[in-house]
């Protein structure tokens, strides 16, 4: 178990830069993306589909499609480059020291093998010494964790015999049976119902605190965000567009983008006669990314200098930074 | 689970006499008649009548297959017009052989096609897989009795290493087996590296790698097991259809099979020798795909749940 302190860096990722080469040229996928995790903080990455999300998790995890390539960047976990991590060493390091949930539960466990199999499998893959019995028990206590009820039972069932949210349940079991200090949570509540939903990520955010493990939660939800996450990324078309404790981010918005997504945001006060107010335009094709600023064709405020230019960093509160012309006038 | 095979061998039993009822009315109106085959050169008319008599041609088509049937039923096939002996003492003496052929030209098969699927589908840009690949769509492409014709021009007649009749030893199975099983084996091959491209894409397969798996683990304990289902169904269908006797090879090499026997029926219009054998070509392919399908269950527990639910 854990006992670092929240001050202490766990993940500290830099300049990544991750192209996928497609034959209709090079996808620009993730673009000079940087954060610092500590010990204990739960860190969302908040965008729409294709903003890169899912491939900076992947890239960290070593499960980048074959056509991804790593361009520069370094994303140092205690210290080691993962980026030059081989192959050998991921398999180590996945399953162990971190751990990731993915957004379908539906089809991610393997429908031939017993639940209890294939979360046994992972305690055997880091642990080739561990007596079968001491493998069932920690595999019962951690069902019981997750709060799956008659997990004796359960052992002995398939994927299919189970429901949505209860195989998402078993995948967290799955990411987590080994102790990361890491754990990578993709988008884990997109496939399920509201309700499910909610349960999902108390249970995470419980897991957490008991742990002590950070926490990367990628969603396009911000309502997800508010509620789970100390600090939140929040991108578009691989590059970041503001970073910042969820309070400051949230109230104290610098990046017309982000007030986008805030702004599309139903809440209880929302006019129901009115449209729900939405970002013009689409997301930008990743093949042909613009000289400037990614946002600049939908952005409200675009000055000549957007299009031109990329806007550089400008830093606020401690740890809130934004990529905006608009915070240079 | 009971009631499921039970059903299976109720409807099993239902195809079969179905089946039978098919080729029997093939048999029935195919014209020529039997009794000019028999007699040959003493035929006569008041002899064709009475040999008709004595087979009971002369009865309405119904009432012979009934007859047909309740006699398969106490295991009495018919007695062949051209050996004289009963069907059933032919079909046991040249089932075995058939038996032994297509045993031979499986295990050849599964053992060759099975690891040269994976090998493929594993890695697919390499020198070596795309040999396969191109082995496979000869494979394919080649018929099965000039193949074997082309094995007997160079191991028995340019080389003369193995015999070119076929028989049960160990010397004279081997080009019967080979060219039964070349075909096959490519479609198998290419079965078998399709769905495991298709399985190495599914997510559990990520979900595998997340948890530290490596890539032997990956391949032999998460990926075969999905992939190998539609490979069993389809070689337990191939079995069967084989265990009737394969015409063509049996054929080019004489091999004493079940195929030969019912080559040779054809030729000469012994009609019972005929039905006889392609009743045994129904039932093997029937039985075959029972077989399978309850395997199939204990392979893949999804099934089992719809079963349960009474949707299978």
């Amino acid at each position: 178990m854990m006992n670092k302190t929240t001050n202490e860096v766990l993940l500290q990722v830099e300049n990544l830069q991750v192209s996928f080469f497609t034959p209709k040229g090079e996808v620009k996928a993730v673009n000079d993306i940087h954060y610092t995790l500590h010990y204990n903080e739960i860190m969302g990455i908040v965008g729409e589909s294709g903003s890169g999300k899912t491939v900076e998790a992947f890239t960290l995890m070593g499960l980048l499609a074959p056509n991804g390539k790593i361009k520069e960047g370094r994303a140092l976990f205690e210290g080691r480059d993962l980026l030059k991590f081989s192959e050998k060493e991921y398999i180590n390091f996945r399953g162990k020291e971190a751990g990731i949930i993915f957004q379908n539960p539906m089809t991610s466990l393997n429908p031939v093998y017993t639940i209890g199999k294939q979360l046994k499998e992972v305690l055997f893959l880091h642990n080739k010494k561990i007596q079968k019995s001491e493998a069932e028990a920690r595999v019962l206590d951690m069902l019981r964790q997750v709060g799956i009820n008659q997990p004796e039972k359960r052992m002995k069932q398939y994927p299919h015999e189970l429901s949505g949210g209860m195989r998402q349940r078993i995948m967290i079991a799955m990411g987590i049976i080994n102790h990361p200090k890491l754990l990578i949570a993709d988008e884990p509540t997109t496939a399920l119902d509201v309700t499910i939903q909610a349960q999902i990520l108390d249970l995470i955010r419980n897991i957490q605190k008991k742990t002590g493990m950070a926490v990367i939660f990628i969603t396009h939800n911000l309502g997800v965000v508010a509620e789970i996450c100390d600090k939140v990324t929040v991108m578009y078309a691989g590059h970041i567009v503001e970073q910042g404790k969820v309070r400051d981010v949230f109230y104290y918005t610098r990046h017309p983008y982000t007030r986008g997504l805030l702004e599309s945001m139903p809440s209880l006060l929302t006019d129901t006669k009115e449209p729900l107010a939405m970002i013009q335009g689409s997301p930008v094709n990743l093949l042909e990314l613009p000289e400037g600023c990614p946002f600049a064709d939908r952005c409200k405020h675009c000055m000549e200098k957007c299009k031109r230019q990329k806007p550089p960093q400008t830093q606020f509160e401690e740890g809130h930074i934004a990529y905006c012309w608009l915070n240079h006038r | 689970m009971v009631k499921y095979i039970g059903k299976r061998m109720a409807s099993l039993i239902v195809v079969i006499l179905g089946v039978i009822l098919i080729i029997y009315l093939i048999m029935y109106l195919l014209p020529g008649d039997v009794t000019q085959f028999i007699l040959g050169t003493n035929y006569t008319e008041e002899g064709a009548e009475s040999l008709r008599e004595s087979l009971g041609l002369n009865r309405p088509f119904i009432i012979q297959y009934i007859h047909y049937v309740w006699g398969l039923l106490h295991g009495d096939f018919g007695i062949s017009y051209v050996s004289k002996m009963p069907v059933r003492v032919q079909l046991f003496s040249r089932f075995p052989n058939t038996l032994i052929l297509v045993s031979c030209s499986m295990i050849l098969c599964v053992a060759l096609s099975i690891p040269m699927g994976i090998y493929s589908a594993v890695k697919p840009k390499t020198f070596l897989s795309n040999l396969i690949q191109g082995l496979g769509m000869i494979g394919i492409a080649l018929p099965s009795f000039w193949l074997g014709l082309m094995l007997i021009l160079l191991f028995s007649v340019k080389l003369s290493w193995l015999p070119s009749l076929g028989s049960v030893s160990l010397k004279g199975i081997i080009l019967p087996s080979i060219t039964l099983c070349v075909s096959f084996m490519a479609s198998t091959m290419r079965m078998m590296r399709s769905s495991m491209l298709e399985v190495l894409n599914q997510d559990y397969i990520r979900t595998a790698r997340a948890k530290g798996a490596n890539f032997r683990e990956i391949i032999y304990h998460h990926a075969m097991k999905n992939s190998m289902l539609p490979v069993i169904t389809m070689i337990g269908m191939n079995i069967g259809s084989q265990m009737g006797g394969s015409v063509l090879t049996e054929s080019v090499f004489s091999y004493p099979g079940v195929g030969l026997l019912l080559m040779n029926s054809i030729a000469s219009r012994d009609t019972p020798t005929i039905l006889g054998c392609l009743v045994l070509m129904a039932l093997s392919i029937g039985i075959c795909n029972l077989v399978v399908d309850i395997l199939m269950l204990y392979i893949d527990p999804r099934l089992k749940t719809l079963i349960i639910k009474g949707i299978g």
